[in-house]
């Protein structure tokens, strides 16, 4: 077991400094390059904090979707070909539903900015 | 030192040119770079643009119309009256600047968000989807029989390259599956009227002034095809900069393109521009899983390249509200 604070406590540390302290110091490209950065962190921090949730149940709905036991990686990809061969389709009970939380689970770490994932959070309520 | 160049090419085809000055590279890719620069002359500076692939660059990716077509491309629209630069002078071996050409600067903005939120473009914004229609009118109707050698595409052929692109990534992507299966299932088949396709037609790609479009960019993807593609590739999300109720480019409605469009004498296929809209969402996605690619093996490890391999999901959620839209 590891020490604390945890990594996504570290990589928020990291991001507040670059932002605060750094980033009012500095223009231009270099300024432009800073800010990617900053939202690389963030995100890093955002993944740290939410992966393991959403993987677990993603993980959940897949082995209920497919009848069948694997690590998300494999899942998807059994998931994937079922798709291509066209076993599996939007009239399979189940899929659409669990397209979209899977997709709202990965805009929610890498762009929760983005108008439409906004939108359709707000439609969750 | 690219101005000494310069300087030796502008004064043999440009009468009264004595050099050229203020060089300064605006963009660069591996293959393709874009200079600004002036033209130096008794009646005043003349503003020009250099866009050229390195020496050493000479082979285009398979995609790329190359700079010559681009630069015969350019001038047929300019003379069509095609809001479009025009062409100065295609480079040849004596100009030692590699291949590409020259082309009058035209003043005004390229970057989407601003001309998206800046009161500059407040009167243009209202004004620009049905232009847009207007514009991609023009340039479909540019005669077949003047235009360079382009590649054919159609619809089948698009998805399988898309396909190979997808599964070389080797990346399980239930979305992509989804969209690919929906793409094969709905495949309009060839076009009733090829016609030249601009292949990137969108808000990002034009020159913007206070008074509407003012240039059309980037013609490198250019290609015979369906004209229903440019009225597709406008309206994909990932080109509403946050607009998402604007389907053309954040500025406005499909109806007002459409009635610009067929105002310009032009036929439109809505159905077939709704396919054109996915198959560019999917697009977009592989492009951005390339992106990923080519951080992760080189030569390009840059952060910027590296968050644009995080914004796939992007197109997964934009394909999912096309595909399989939520209680509507």
């Amino acid at each position: 077991m590891q020490d604390e604070p945890t990594p996504p406590e570290l990589t928020k540390s990291v991001s507040d400094f670059l932002r605060n302290d750094i980033a009012p110091l500095i223009s231009g490209h270099q300024a432009f390059k800073l800010r990617v950065a900053i939202n690389m962190l963030d995100l890093v921090t955002r993944q740290l904090t939410l992966e393991e949730g959403s993987d677990a149940a993603e993980v959940t709905r897949l082995r209920a979707l497919l009848g069948t036991d694997g690590s998300v990686t494999e899942l998807n990809r059994v998931l994937s070909e079922r798709i291509a061969k066209g076993e599996v389709d939007l009239a399979t009970p189940g899929l659409a539903e669990h397209l979209w939380q899977t997709t709202m689970d990965k805009l929610a770490i890498d762009q929760p900015n983005y108008a439409s994932y906004k939108r359709e959070l707000s439609r969750d309520g | 030192m690219i101005e000494a160049e310069l300087s030796r090419s502008v004064v043999r085809w440009c009468p009264g040119a004595t050099g050229a000055t203020d060089a300064a590279k605006l963009s660069g890719g591996a293959s393709q770079e874009t200079w600004r620069f002036d033209i130096v002359h008794p009646e005043g500076p003349i503003g020009a643009i250099l866009r050229r692939a390195p020496k050493g660059y000479g082979a285009a990716p398979t995609r790329a119309a190359g700079p010559a077509a681009e630069a015969r491309l350019m001038q047929l629209a300019y003379e069509a009256g095609v809001p479009s630069p025009r062409v100065m002078h295609v480079l040849v071996p004596e100009d030692d600047l590699g291949t590409g050409f020259i082309m009058q600067r035209i003043e005004g903005e390229t970057i989407a968000r601003k001309i998206l939120r800046d009161d500059e473009f407040a009167a243009a914004r209202p004004l620009l989807a049905r232009q847009i229609g207007e514009v991609l009118a023009g340039l479909h109707g540019l005669p077949l029989s003047k235009l360079p050698e382009l590649r054919h595409m159609t619809a089948t052929k698009e998805i399988a390259e898309f396909e190979r692109d997808y599964r070389s990534l080797e990346w399980p992507k239930p979305v992509f599956e989804l969209a690919l299966r929906w793409l094969r299932e709905n495949d309009p088949g060839p076009s009733p009227e090829e016609t030249l396709v601009h292949g990137d037609f969108r808000n990002g790609n034009l020159i913007i002034g206070s008074d509407g479009i003012r240039a059309v960019l980037d013609w490198e993807l250019a290609h015979l095809g369906d004209p229903m593609e440019d009225l597709g590739w406008v309206c994909v999300n990932s080109w509403r900069f946050g607009e998402i109720d604007k389907p053309v480019g954040g500025f406005g409605s499909r109806e007002e393109m459409f009635a610009g469009y067929e105002a310009a004498g032009r036929k439109v296929v809505p159905s077939r521009v709704k396919f054109w809209e996915v198959m560019g969402t999917l697009r977009w996605g592989i492009m951005c899983g390339g992106m990923m690619q080519r951080f992760r093996e080189g030569p390009d490890h840059s952060m910027e390249r590296a968050m644009i391999g995080r914004r796939v999901s992007e197109t997964e959620i934009d394909l999912l509200r096309l595909l399989a839209p939520r209680g509507s």
